[in-house]
């Protein structure tokens, strides 16, 4: 604390009067902005405001009518949406959840001293780089009940492999856990990335010290790796809620409902020409979004302000 | 500032525009299709092996009659997907020059009026069957030739297995359920197949029901599309929901159901390896390419229901050939002689020469051949009885819910029980009644 208060007072921060908190004039005149304004307006403001407003409608490319509430309320109503709400929420927990586990324990195990550790690193990364329809398609033909490689692997040893992606209580978790074998390497490169910069000179004290490298884990790598489990945790949570491309791929939210989450529901409208509905859902998806991914980065970045 | 004089402004501004207009210039001449005095057209088919097949002989033989129009076929996928990509094209104006797409209520869909070229005036408007027509009209114009030819919906089976169990071809559905029975008993073959990886296959037992239900009530595809009737309240209609779930409850599935495809249905019902396949006859048409052999072992009835006097064939139009409003000039002439050559008899003949036609053509003048499968003889003796056949739902109303597959796959497979899918269907259909803007919705 005493050393970020010294830097504080150094760069005279801390010793700031208010009067010149003031906004300082702008080295770029007005006309600067104005490139990167129009971009953003067109591009990001109109469509967004856009869809509000024609999620109030219902419409075709030629035409629109005002239907108020109704698309939100028809939405509401769609079966597939109250159980792809909380498959949506499945979905994102599980895959973060087990990201964050799976590539802290991964990320210090290849920055420990191993042999091929820049070998084992690119594979581990490998994944990320894959096309998520390939990987998608891929592993629908090995978890395929009958004919999949997984399936006959398991009857070699004797067990009755289930239907991965055909059963309903198993189709979406299947799906999850590919996602997180697919993603799983983003988030031990950002650990890896956070274990590094840690200071040599805490293991070095901890060791003279007689700490247990099980307490250095716990003591030093998971505290200081902080901000790379906040990046982590957001990032793949946001993933993981607007998460579609694999379960498309895989189950196309099936069998059934069973595994479709807001983004196929969304998608399913569209599909089938609902255009309103289908920007009503993309409304809904927005604020459910926002909606637990800001106050969880308030919450988490606060925390890492005070430590 | 930059200190720009007016005049050399003004220049840089008119070269600029004389770029864009040769650039706009030289993109016009190399995606135009007149190059030494030929036309060439593209035409979009699903990307179904017996479609491709067929349109490319078309295609062919239209050629050698037209060396002047060159046609270049293009592929998009089938189902719900499919029809994401046409209607998206067409409201682009993005277009192939001429496709081939459902009619019926899909087509109803397309906004006719606003999206396709009226072919009232074109020659072989009157010789076309008047159920097609129907399917293909919109606000009392015409736009689509016939690709194809009529559909059964109806139970596919496996001769082979009834001679060797020495099976009569049921007219009620109890009679269906004691064969059934018989074959589980017998052990060696699947009784009922179900291919849900491709989820559009499960909707047969619903869809190819339609028959018995108009049988029940004549009018209710009328009163369906006003909104006075329901599946989940008409005992007739609900029954196809039911029989999807008695099929499952019993464990009549073939084991692999929940990850078979399209295919494999086909490979089963032409090898034995399962019995009763409900299924369209296009199926007939794939089964001919990949099991030629195999393909007379195949026969065909009509989904049994519950009165054995009124057990008839639910019938599907053919698809439509049509011109989307973007295409013009001469790229328009060639793509009205396409669609006449399809609604001619050479047309017909080319399409039979592709592929075995799956039920009659609906052209004047066009016959079958004489070597049809058998299972498309056996829609003949429906089709001559009076109130034998109906046309499916689908081309009598245009109410059609984009999540009936899915409720039948839960239906089939025991997740969702059969009165909450039908009334999970009727509300489904609620939202595409009211993106119609259909009355009393």
């Amino acid at each position: 604390m005493t050393t970020i208060e010294a830097q504080r007072a150094h760069r005279g921060e801390g010793t700031e009067l208010p009067a010149r908190r003031t906004r300082k004039r702008s080295p770029y005149p007005s006309w600067f902005y104005l490139p990167a304004a129009l971009i953003y307006g067109v591009l990001f403001l109109v469509p967004t405001f856009a869809s509000f407003y024609f999620s109030l409608t219902r419409w075709t490319i030629f035409d629109s009518h005002f239907i108020g509430f109704d698309n939100f309320v028809n939405f509401f109503r769609e079966p597939a949406l109250v159980s792809g709400l909380t498959h949506t929420l499945v979905y994102a927990v599980v895959t973060s959840g087990l990201k964050v586990v799976l590539g802290l324990l991964l990320a210090v195990l290849l920055t420990s001293q191993i042999v091929g550790r820049g070998y084992l690193r690119s594979v581990v990364f490998f994944p990320v780089l894959v096309s998520t329809i390939g990987v998608g398609l891929t592993f629908t033909v090995l978890m395929n009940p009958e004919r999949g490689l997984i399936n006959e692997s398991l009857a070699v040893v004797g067990i009755q492999g289930p239907g991965w992606l055909t059963d309903p209580s198993y189709a979406l978790l299947s799906v999850a856990l590919v996602d997180v074998w697919k993603g799983v390497g983003l988030a031990t490169l950002i650990f890896i990335a956070g274990i590094v910069s840690i200071p040599q000179e805490y293991f070095e004290a901890a060791r003279v010290d007689g700490a247990s490298p099980t307490a250095s884990f716990f003591k030093i790598v998971l505290p200081l790796a902080r901000p790379a489990t906040v990046t982590v945790v957001i990032l793949s949570l946001i993933g993981g809620l607007r998460s579609f491309d694999l379960i498309w791929a895989m189950t196309r939210g099936g069998p059934g409902f069973t595994s479709d989450v807001i983004a196929s529901v969304i998608y399913k409208q569209y599909q089938a020409g609902f255009y309103g509905l289908s920007t009503a859902g993309n409304v809904i998806l927005f604020l459910v979004v926002t909606a637990i991914i800001l106050p969880l980065y308030w919450f988490l970045s606060r925390k890492e302000v005070e430590l | 500032m930059f200190d720009v004089q007016p005049r050399r402004l003004l220049a840089c501004a008119a070269a600029a525009v004389s770029a864009l207009a040769l650039t706009a210039c030289s993109a016009g001449s190399l995606g135009s299709s007149e190059e030494g005095g030929k036309t060439a057209i593209s035409l979009l088919v699903d990307n179904a092996e017996a479609t491709v097949k067929t349109a490319e002989q078309v295609v062919k033989d239209f050629s050698a009659k037209n060396p002047d129009i060159t046609v270049k076929v293009e592929t998009r996928p089938q189902g719900t997907e499919g029809d994401n990509i046409v209607k998206t094209r067409l409201s682009t104006g993005d277009m192939s020059d001429v496709f081939f797409y459902n009619s019926g209520s899909l087509f109803q869909a397309l906004k006719p009026e606003q999206n396709l070229v009226a072919l009232d005036d074109q020659s072989y408007a009157g010789q076309l069957d008047d159920n097609f027509k129907t399917t293909v009209s919109a606000g009392g114009k015409l736009f689509g030739a016939p690709f194809g030819t009529f559909m059964g919906g109806a139970v596919l089976y496996n001769r082979k297995v009834y001679e060797r169990l020495g099976l009569q071809v049921p007219k009620t559905w109890a009679e269906f359920m004691a064969n059934n029975a018989k074959i589980k008993a017998d052990g060696k073959a699947a009784p009922v197949i179900q291919t849900y990886q491709e989820t559009w296959t499960s909707q047969l037992f619903i869809l190819g029901d339609f028959h018995n239900i108009s049988a029940a009530d004549p009018g209710w595809a009328d009163k369906y599309t006003k909104n006075q009737a329901k599946y989940a309240t008409t005992p007739a209609a609900l029954e196809g929901f039911q029989h999807l779930q008695e099929v499952h409850d019993a464990g009549y599935l073939n084991k692999d159901f929940a990850s078979a495809k399209y295919e494999d249905g086909q490979r089963m019902v032409a090898l034995g390896e399962g019995v009763h396949y409900p299924m369209l006859t296009a199926a007939v048409a794939n089964i001919a390419i990949n099991n030629p052999d195999k393909v007379n072992d195949v026969g065909l009835f009509a989904l049994p229901g519950d009165d054995a006097a009124t057990n008839g064939l639910t019938v599907w139009a053919p698809g439509g050939a049509y011109i989307p409003t973007s295409t013009s000039g001469a790229k328009l002439d060639a793509a009205k002689k396409l669609l006449a050559f399809i609604a001619s008899p050479d047309g017909c003949a080319s399409q039979a020469k592709a592929t075995p036609p799956t039920g009659p053509f609906a052209v004047k003048g066009c016959d079958l051949p004489a070597d049809v499968p058998q299972s498309i003889k056996d829609m003949q003796p429906y089709i001559d009885k009076p109130g034998g056949s109906s046309l499916a739902l689908e081309f009598l109303s245009p109410v059609k819910g984009p999540s009936l597959e899915q409720i039948c796959v839960e239906v089939g497979s025991g997740i969702r029980k059969a009165p909450d899918g039908a009334a999970l269907y009727d509300r489904d259909v609620e939202k595409q009644a009211q993106q119609l803007g259909l009355p009393g919705w």
